[in-house]
């Protein structure tokens, strides 16, 4: 095989975004209450009785949101991060960012979130992940190798883990410990407004940090040295992915729990459609993983057993699988 | 009025740590002439490229024209100077048309697309190095040469003044080696220029206009081939001897161990 481009981005992304919608709406009327097409339709418009309102409009759409946005930022970030670190092994999670997250959620729960109000263990989630951002723009600033980047990654990961584990060691109670353990297996059940209000901030910022970045991303692919060669300030690259990554991936670990795989397998998904070109991996990156967490989500609903599906659970079943398929697939072009 | 696109270095020095790099390095380049830099290993040739580049920190002064070249942007910097680096990494198997589309980036902002004027220069570069059958193979799948040429036309489509090439002939067996160097020789004229880090003397003497000499840092020798590579500055230098002829107006030399090195090899 020659080249790997099979379509070309303009219209790959105009299929992931049909699909995207049909997915969304999929997910609207799929649930514990099974709505049609018109039922979800006048729900949405605030025209259906009374209780379609409510599952349409507060139950349905603000999951279906943060799904999407969760999703997407997860996509994203695998995308720049794989670029930034030019390493196809790279995700969310090598930053460290997302157990940071979670370690700041965790110690809420130690400290009894029941008391603290539904939004206390998202903004410990939050505080957790800025803290995590804060150390890696720091080590960023300072001019840092990949390596270094990558080491800091682990170093604040494995810090993090250890903090998880003290935490859960001390747990008062088994019913806290299993609460911990469930929070981080991610999950979108019951969640409202407040949580879409809560991340799109940090995930709008961390957008905007990471805008127009591709170009460098682009250049990165033949070495820092001819990058800069090039023009671009690698500095402010790396701080600007960094940093970006690491405000929308908090949010997202904050409101969904950590969701693993995404970030890691869909820009390889990508990848086997339209090429290796990192720039052009980013939107159809963000759109599959809006679809793919929207579909795991869905799976999550599903009445399977005594127990409930947990997102991070469903991801890594589908997800791995699918990652070393890929992996298999595409060995000779990677070589 | 001084050529806006000459540059002068003056005092120029690099130190990694307390160790100096490149001394005191005085010269002037313009464009039209293609400069081979020689010199052992170790002796601050590739350090030398990487100051004119912004790559290593030097202290003392580089104009372009009039300007200061600290003094420019990096990306009218990065327009100045094409760069071919040694070995060329490449580190995913980018398309070899989107590869060398990459030679643009100086030229757009992260929000431009490429325009018909940075199609010309594309596909002239690809043209130039005969790759344009190869646009859309995988760079990962190409021969050595294959993909030496691709890297070079990545370089030439910046139409960049100067071309900086560290090392392009090395790993090349001796037809590409000299198709390497025939293609550089083509690309100057009077608005392009290059330094090219060599160390097959034969090919430095036979396609460069004039060549640096570079031993522990310092400039030693600055001229046309065939008075700087003398005899002297052989053993003096590179710690050889040479054999010499001339074949239809073309000078040879066959380099030899002095004697005492021979000893050790």
């Amino acid at each position: 095989m020659n080249t790997t481009a099979i379509v070309s981005p303009v219209s790959l992304n105009a299929f992931l975004g049909v699909v995207l919608v049909v997915v969304a709406s999929g997910a609207g009327f799929f649930g514990a209450t099974s709505l049609s097409l018109g039922q979800f339709f006048n729900g949405l418009l605030g025209q259906a009785d009374t209780a379609t309102n409510i599952i349409v409009q507060e139950l349905r759409l603000p999951r279906i949101l943060l799904g999407a946005l969760c999703g997407a930022t997860l996509g994203y970030a695998g995308a720049l991060l794989q670029g930034l670190l030019r390493n196809p092994l790279a995700d969310p999670g090598v930053i460290g960012v997302s157990a940071s997250a979670s370690l700041g959620a965790v110690i809420v729960i130690y400290l009894g979130a029941a008391t603290a109000g539904s939004m206390a263990i998202p903004m410990g989630a939050i505080a957790g992940a800025l803290v995590a951002t804060g150390l890696l723009v720091l080590v960023s600033m300072r001019d840092a190798s990949v390596l270094t980047l990558i080491l800091a990654g682990v170093g604040i990961s494995s810090l993090a883990a250890a903090g998880i584990s003290l935490v859960m060691n001390f747990a008062p109670h088994p019913m806290t410990l299993q609460e911990m353990i469930l929070w981080m297996m991610g999950s979108l059940e019951n969640r409202s407004y407040s949580d879409v209000m809560l991340a799109v901030p940090f995930m709008a910022a961390g957008a905007l940090c990471v805008i127009g970045a591709g170009q460098g991303l682009n250049a990165l692919s033949l070495g820092e040295d001819t990058a800069r060669t090039l023009g671009i300030d690698l500095k402010l690259l790396r701080l600007r992915i960094i940093a970006g990554t690491a405000l929308a991936v908090g949010a997202t670990v904050a409101v969904a729990g950590a969701v693993g795989f995404i970030g890691l397998v869909v820009p390889h998904f990508a990848r086997a459609l339209i090429g290796f070109e990192p720039k052009k991996l980013l939107v159809p990156s963000a759109l599959m993983g809006a679809i793919l967490l929207l579909l795991a989500d869905m799976v999550t609903r599903m009445p399977i057993g005594y127990g409930q599906l947990r997102l991070g659970v469903v991801m890594g079943v589908i997800g791995a699988p699918v990652f070393l398929y890929i992996i298999f697939k595409t060995r000779e072009t990677m070589r | 009025m001084t050529n806006p696109l000459r540059i002068r270095m003056a005092g120029l020095h690099v130190r990694y740590g307390t160790k100096t790099v490149v001394d005191d390095v005085n010269l002037d380049l313009q464009p039209g002439e293609l400069v081979g830099l020689v010199g052992p290993n170790g002796a601050g040739k590739t350090t030398l490229l990487r100051a004119l580049l912004g790559l290593a920190e030097a202290t003392g002064s580089v104009h372009v024209g009039d300007v200061t070249l600290s003094d420019m942007a990096v990306r009218d910097r990065a327009k100045l100077f094409a760069y071919l680096a040694q070995g060329g990494p490449v580190h995913w198997p980018l398309t070899v048309e989107s590869l060398v589309a990459l030679g643009r980036v100086p030229h757009k902002t992260p929000w431009q697309k490429l325009t018909d004027v940075d199609a010309g220069h594309i596909e002239s570069a690809m043209a130039a190095t005969g790759v344009q059958d190869l646009r859309d193979r995988l760079v990962t799948h190409l021969s050595g040469g294959e993909r030496a040429r691709v890297l070079l036309a990545r370089a030439l489509a910046a139409d960049a003044p100067y071309l900086l090439a560290d090392e392009p002939a090395a790993s090349l067996d001796p037809h590409y080696q000299l198709e390497m160097m025939a293609l550089l020789r083509g690309h100057i004229d009077e608005t392009h220029g290059g330094v090219v880090v060599l160390h097959d003397l034969n090919l430095a003497q036979h396609f460069c206009d004039r060549l640096l000499v570079i031993n522990q840092g310092k400039l030693i020798a600055d001229g046309v081939p065939e008075d700087v590579l003398s005899d002297v500055l052989l053993r003096d230098v590179f710690a050889i001897s040479a054999a010499r002829w001339d074949d239809a107006g073309d000078s040879f030399l066959v380099p030899k161990a002095m004697p005492r090195l021979s000893g050790g090899l």
